[in-house]
């Protein structure tokens, strides 16, 4: 390379620099423009969040009492608030069932996908669990209507229990299958070395190693169904008695404030209010004990939020 | 404890640990097998309607559930569907952007809380949702913006022409871009900071602002990843009931396809949800309702698996991106 | 402090630069401390670097060479962590001066890091112009001037000048790099700074790195961190050592190799340890 070719370039430079000077303030500007957008965006997003809670604050406070707890919804049009104890057992029974079935399948897929992945197999099986968690819920109620309603003939807890234990499956096998990978490999190396067989590695050493995190996957699910609804409407029907054995109709908390909200009486209004903040503090609640309790262990905060990208429909 | 485990593995030899994977692999493939028994149970119990009325089933627009002049179409719902989730996306991936960026760039103090705000929206259920929609959004939504709207161009752009009452399109497009802005952020967000910190150190070094290391360093390295993530708001849109259940306005048919943004309409999820428990099992209503939810798990699912997909691929890439 | 020997290391060079030559200064600090938290990873430095030559910084791995060279054109400003004090002064402008606006003065100090970094997505055109559009320059002829200048001083232009258009990540590693150089070399800064630029490539292309620095310090001061002590006598003109943080000898480089004044430094140029 020649010098002439630098002697050039040192010549032009400065008239390069001059040019250069001229617009730093316009992009300052558009910076500054820019910030004032995003904040605006993120704003936007949580007035909404805000006024809910506070409508239902506001609007739901004054329905709840003990009688509102406990009691039967009654009559409709009677002039008292409609109570909404049924749909709160009925909330707990169905979540109960629906955690005896979806847990056990969520953490042995989980297991599988740890400790038994890698192959092609396994691929499509973790493709098709983040792919399942996303589906709209209403198709997976009618289906457990086919799959069971159709089949025995009458509405069934079970038929419910089964479409919530289908959302709740993926997500507690993601949380189940992210969790065992926190667990270092040496430990399952040490167990081996020991002589130990895999399963009882796995069982024994490596899940209570992982409970904390499963058990959050779990939390997790439980307040994602809780607030599910669709799949309730053609499984469980709901109802305004309290549970009557398995194989007749129940309500859910979901269900109860949807029914409120097609009756037009102000007092069905008002415990459409109570009904939905019982249910938001109950999963709200869920949620901040999440965070608290699993922060503090200084654990993948990435965890959570990969889980809780999801919601109920 | 240990002592005991020796001296019975000893005893069983391999054949536990064979259970064991034949147990994992089942409940793994069990994901597979649902999915597959989900198409045929759903195809083989809409089998009655797409008997009667054919492919056309897809396109038609009649909705008469009346025995003996039954005839069933789902286009009006699967128009419903794209309308509601093309008004969601319209508004929620910008609004989504900028919630990612603004976690990213703010200060700690300041951007985990209201990271974690938009994260408690996806929390709050769908039937919630709805009920404040129902009872409280839409009436300051129809006299602020609607009927504003309606006033000044009714008569000049068709999209503002309808009556507006409230529960209509428009509203329930809304309700559902404020629904979706969380999954879209937060797979943004991820997808931003898959971007490897030497690019942002080379636009840096360039000398440029924040906004500038966004657009030079950060979108066009993250763009497959900030398409999935709108994507999978998408497929979430899709998906979504209650809410739009208690605020689109229940059309049913003809009626249901909507001409402006005032009108009322329904979507496949909400005709579903709207009509299921109603339909006399001695008609074909059932089994109609049944074709629509087929074809909303098939549109679904394939908007989920691109999502996954583009995702995924840009997460990987992020690895092997500069060759040497 | 674990040091070498117990006795206490004292730096040959404390409080005001050392003057080690006669001709002008491009770029000198003044007391820079950087702290990431409460550790204090760089003390106190103060260096006088001529202009129109390459200095190389020197020392074993943790010494705080990178975090001091990242001073120089405020890089630490993306790390949250991060608190810089003292002057960083080009041309008696002091790049932390409060009342400056960092974006241009920024710019004149280009820098090239380990492992070679262009935009993934774009072209070899687009990558050296990236830094030139970001300052408004739009006119293609000036643009394509100024990518044939910065690719011919980065030695890279024979090599791609038939087809700019390709994508960026398609060229070698050793491509690569000298494309970064170009890159930097488009803004028209008045320092490079490298750090360790040729440790991820070959020895061919390490070379050919060597060859371009050597000529681009005949406009440019360069300031280059390197492990390789051969690399530094046979590309640098000055040498400053550092370790744990503290600048501890800075000469000529013939001096400094052949004869240092402490006895650290001639501990670490003898390789007794690295």
């Amino acid at each position: 390379m020649s010098s002439t070719l630098l002697q050039n370039s040192r010549d032009k430079r400065a008239e390069y620099r001059a040019m250069f000077k001229a617009n730093v303030k316009n992009r300052l500007l558009v910076d500054k423009i820019m910030i004032g957008i995003v904040i605006t965006c993120t704003l936007l997003a949580i007035i909404p969040l805000l006024w809910i809670l506070g409508t239902l604050v506001y609007g739901g406070v004054g329905a709840l009492s003990w009688e509102f707890f406990t009691q039967e919804p009654g009559a409709v049009g009677s002039g008292v608030p409609p109570a909404i104890g049924p749909a709160i057992q009925g909330t707990l029974i169905i979540i109960g069932l629906s955690s005896l079935i979806g847990v056990p399948i969520g953490v042995m897929s989980g297991i599988y996908l740890a400790e038994f992945g890698g192959g092609w197999f396994s691929k499509q099986v973790r493709f098709f669990t983040d792919v399942f968690m996303e589906f709209p819920s209403i198709v997976l109620g009618v289906f457990a209507f086919l799959a069971i309603v159709l089949i025995i003939g009458h509405f069934s807890i079970w038929a419910g229990a089964f479409a919530l234990s289908l959302i709740m499956f993926p997500i507690v096998a993601r949380a189940t299958e992210e969790a065992l990978k926190m667990v270092p490999y040496s430990v399952r190396e040490a167990g081996t070395a020991l002589g130990l067989r895999k399963w009882i590695v796995t069982l024994r050493i490596i899940i209570p190693a992982a409970k904390k995190a499963i058990l959050t996957g779990i939390l997790l699910s439980i307040s994602r169904i809780s607030g599910e609804t669709a799949p309730l409407i053609m499984t469980i029907l709901g109802s305004s008695q309290f549970f009557g054995g398995f194989d007749s109709p129940m309500d859910a908390l979901p269900l109860r404030i949807w029914r409120f909200s097609l009756q037009p009486y102000d007092e069905a209004r008002l415990s459409g209010w109570g009904a939905a903040l019982v249910l938001v503090l109950i999963i709200l609640a869920i949620h901040i004990a999440v965070r608290c309790w699993f922060s503090r262990k200084n654990t993948d905060k990435g965890f959570i939020s990969r889980i809780l990208k999801q919601r109920s429909v | 404890m240990l002592k005991r485990e020796f001296g019975k593995s000893r005893g069983r030899g391999p054949l536990s640990d064979k259970i064991f994977k034949i147990a994992a692999t089942v409940a793994g493939a069990y994901v597979l097998a649902v999915i597959l028994v989900m198409i045929l149970q759903l195809g083989w119990e809409s089998g009655p309607v797409w008997q009667k009325e054919g492919i056309e089933f897809i396109w038609g627009t009649d909705w008469n559930p009346v025995e003996g002049r039954e005839s069933y179409g789902a286009l009006p719902y699967i128009i419903g569907t794209l309308v509601t989730s093309a008004i969601a996306m319209i508004i929620a991936v910008p609004l989504s952007l900028g919630v990612a960026m603004f976690v990213l760039t703010a200060p700690k103090r300041i951007g985990e809380p209201m990271g974690y705000m938009v994260e408690l929206i996806a929390a709050v259920p769908s039937v919630v949702f709805g009920l404040w929609g129902l009872f409280v959004f839409r009436f300051y939504f129809k006299d602020l913006i609607e009927q504003p709207l309606h006033n000044a161009f009714g008569d000049s752009i068709f999209l503002f022409s309808g009556n507006p009452f409230g529960l209509d399109i428009l509203s329930a497009g809304i309700i559902l871009a404020i629904m979706i802005i969380p999954t879209i952020s937060a797979v943004s967000r991820e997808t931003m900071l898959a971007v490897p910190q030497q690019q942002k150190e080379a636009a840096y070094m360039l000398g440029s602002t924040t906004w500038e290391m966004f657009r030079l360093a950060v979108f066009p390295y993250a763009k497959a990843g900030l398409i999935g993530a709108s994507i999978m708001g998408l497929g979430r849109a899709v998906g979504e009931t209650m809410a739009v259940t208690m605020i689109i306005g229940n059309a049913t048919g003809l009626a249901a396809i909507p001409d402006s943004l005032f009108d009322a309409g329904q979507t496949m999820p909400s005709i579903i949800a709207n009509e299921f428990i109603e339909a006399s099992p001695a008609s074909i209503h059932v089994s109609a309702l049944i074709a629509v939810g087929l074809v909303l798990f098939l549109i679904a699912m394939a908007i989920n698996v691109v999502a996954h997909f583009l995702v995924t691929r840009m997460l990987k890439i992020r690895e092997g991106a500069v060759n040497n | 402090m674990a040091a070498i020997t117990t006795k206490k290391i004292i730096p040959t060079h404390i409080g005001a630069p050392v003057d080690v030559t006669k001709s002008k200064y491009k770029m000198i600090t003044e007391n820079v401390n950087v702290y990431y938290g409460n550790f204090l990873a760089v003390k106190n430095i103060s260096i006088k670097f001529p202009e129109k030559s390459v200095t190389a910084l020197i020392g074993p791995s943790g010494c705080g060479k990178t975090t001091f060279l990242r001073c120089l054109n405020r890089m630490h400003d993306m790390t949250k962590s991060a608190r810089v004090e003292g002057k960083v002064m080009i041309d008696d402008i002091d790049l932390y001066d409060k009342s400056i606006d960092p974006i241009y003065h920024r710019r004149k100090v280009g820098m090239v890091f380990q492992k070679p970094n262009p935009f993934p997505t774009m072209s070899i055109y687009d990558n050296v112009v990236a830094g030139v559009r970001l300052n408004g320059v739009r006119d293609k002829k000036i643009l394509d001037e100024i990518v044939e200048d910065s690719l011919k001083m980065a030695y890279l232009w024979d090599e791609v000048k038939d087809d700019l258009r390709k994508p960026a990540i398609e060229l070698s590693g050793g491509q690569q790099q000298r494309l970064c150089i170009a890159r930097a070399l488009a803004i028209q800064p008045e320092v490079l700074l490298m750090d360790e630029p040729a440790s991820a490539l070959d020895p061919i292309a390490t070379q050919k790195i060597e060859e371009t620095i050597t000529e681009l310090k005949k406009d440019y001061c360069i300031i280059i961190i390197t492990h390789n002590m051969q690399q530094a006598v046979r590309v640098s003109d000055y040498t400053g050592f550092m370790y744990l943080g503290d600048l501890i000898e800075f000469n000529e480089t013939k001096k400094l190799f052949t004869d240092p004044k402490n006895e650290l430094t001639a501990k670490y140029v003898k390789g007794y340890f690295g």
